[in-house]
């Protein structure tokens, strides 16, 4: 039965029915409620997972990666500076090939010091090995963590998996969402069985050093179990549709949903929540007979190539409208989306927007804005964007720059 | 020498190896100074045993404790550690 739920308290309910055996936690906001409430569910004997009250994230995340070399299914939770400080262990467990499932409340980096959202935090993650999957409202949310449990266990797998919802717009809003139970996610997650596992009667040396002759392969090795993880993630899904009657981007392996895209001329591309302000400002387009659409990938990494060529292929212009930005480049999917196209022989003018950075609400004039520059390159080729000139901030506040800044 | 194991390993999921795979990487060799132990003064408190990061200082069966210089690094650590002095930095000549 449908109920209202918090973000936070939509994850929470999803790590309840998925039942890890060990849950470091340290607070962070806004993340820190998912733990919380976690915390209630196994002082009221609702969960009997070990629940470690650890001294930093550091600890956090080397908690859940030991457990988890243990053969224990493990979960933590944080975002923003929490985030850099699990780097380190998150880093290692994807060379381990140790799964572990995380929710991410995504927020800003320092400096300077803000609590608000933006996707900075995981996109400095990119190149760690773990699998990042971005929810567009509580439900997909709390789903997404029971899939994050599949794939990164999957014994082919064997990832850390960064379950992200927006902090504050998706961890602190009620919507009505779908719960599931324990008895319902055993018939879509099965018990985890590990490769290798801790034990002081089979002694075993994991994360042990590599020298240069191995190295590069074992590296490979990752590369290969994230590229993998699209086929699992594909396989996910399905059996999520057939079980809970909920479909993630069925066409394209469930790794990315469109709105309105099949004709569209111009694309939106967009990960998380900002995809339902822009669902809103498409409708009213369309109702102009204008063919504006929206491309939202689910999953960032593994990186979703072929189904991203297939889907903006035909469009006319392009906007990735993201909250990162890779400074002194651009912004990091139009990056990879750019990187996919062009290398596909795409030769679709692509613009990039940075929006939303700590918080700073993205408006419907904002969108407007956004589709209205991209209108403006229909029938352009990449080259007739000055060079420097494809990546706009929508706004920028020049009024607050100092004189010889604007 | 023993053999090395690292010839023709193969990768297993995670890199997991058997248990000291590692003592053949002698990392003796990159010491530039060597800890010395002088037994008259050592009370076998077993610090040094305990602060060495390489665990490079072992009790002997005679109760003395002995730095294996196959893999010292000689951080110094264990002369800091000597609540007597009884170790002391030696600089390592060619
Ligand atoms: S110098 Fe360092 S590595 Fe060598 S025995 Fe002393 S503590 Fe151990
Ligand atoms: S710390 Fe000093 S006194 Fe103690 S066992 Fe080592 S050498 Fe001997």
């Amino acid at each position: 039965m449908a109920k209202m739920m918090t973000g936070y308290d939509a994850v929470a309910e999803a790590v309840k029915a998925c039942d890890p055996d060990v849950i470091p936690a340290y607070p962070i906001t806004p993340q820190t409620d998912i733990v919380e409430r976690i915390s209630e569910m196994v002082a009221d004997g609702e969960l009997t997972s070990e629940y470690v009250r650890v001294d930093s994230e550091f600890n956090a995340a080397s908690t859940a990666l030991g457990a988890s070399a243990a053969g224990a299914r493990t979960f933590t939770a944080t975002c923003s500076q929490g985030l850099k400080l699990m780097s380190e262990p998150l880093f290692s467990a994807s060379g381990m090939r140790l799964p572990l499932v995380l929710a991410i409340a995504n927020r800003s980096l320092s400096a300077p010091l803000s609590i608000w959202g933006d996707h900075t935090d995981t996109f400095a993650e990119r190149d760690g090995g773990m699998i990042q999957f971005y929810a567009e409202d509580v439900q997909e949310a709390m789903d997404n963590i029971a899939m994050a449990y599949r794939v990164a266990e999957d014994e082919e797998i064997s990832l850390p998996a960064l379950s992200c919802l927006d902090g504050f717009i998706l961890t602190h809003v009620q919507e009505k969402v779908e719960p599931f139970s324990r008895k319902e996610i055993r018939e879509f997650l099965p018990e985890r069985s590990p490769v290798h596992t801790l034990d002081p009667s089979d002694p075993k040396t994991m994360g042990a050093y590599a020298r240069p002759e191995h190295w590069t392969e074992t590296r490979y090795e990752v590369h290969q179990a994230q590229l993998k993880a699209k086929d699992k993630i594909a396989e996910a899904v399905e059996e999520f549709a057939n079980i809970f009657d909920r479909e993630y981007g069925l066409g394209y392996n469930g790794l990315l949903e469109t709105y309105r895209a099949e004709d569209a001329d111009v694309l939106l591309v967009a990960l998380g929540s900002v995809c339902g302000t822009m669902k809103y400002i498409v409708d009213e387009y369309r109702q102009r007979g204008e063919k504006i659409g929206i491309v939202r990938p689910r999953v960032y990494r593994p990186f979703p190539t072929e189904e991203l060529c297939e889907v903006l292929e035909d469009a006319e212009a392009i906007a990735v409208v993201e909250k990162d930005i890779s400074l002194g480049y651009q912004g990091g999917l139009a990056i990879d989306i750019k990187s996919a196209l062009y290398s596909n022989g795409s030769r679709i003018p692509i613009l990039n927007f940075i929006v939303g950075l700590a918080g700073r609400d993205v408006k419907k004039d904002n969108i407007k804005n956004i589709v209205e520059q991209t209108k403006e390159l229909r029938g352009k080729l990449p080259e007739d964007i000055e060079f420097g000139k494809e990546e706009r901030w929508e706004p920028l506040r020049t009024e607050l720059l100092e004189d010889d800044k604007k | 020498m023993t053999d090395d194991p690292y010839k023709n390993l193969k990768i297993s999921k995670g890199a997991v190896v058997k248990p000291r795979t590692s003592l053949v990487n002698k990392t003796g060799s990159w010491r530039s100074e060597r800890p010395v132990v002088d037994h008259e003064k050592c009370v076998a408190c077993g610090n040094c045993e305990k602060f060495c990061p390489d665990m490079a200082i072992k009790e002997t069966e005679e109760g003395k404790f002995e730095v294996d210089l196959d893999y010292c690094k000689g951080c110094g650590i264990c002369a800091e550690e000597c609540p007597v002095k009884a170790i002391i930095m030696k600089e390592e000549e060619k």
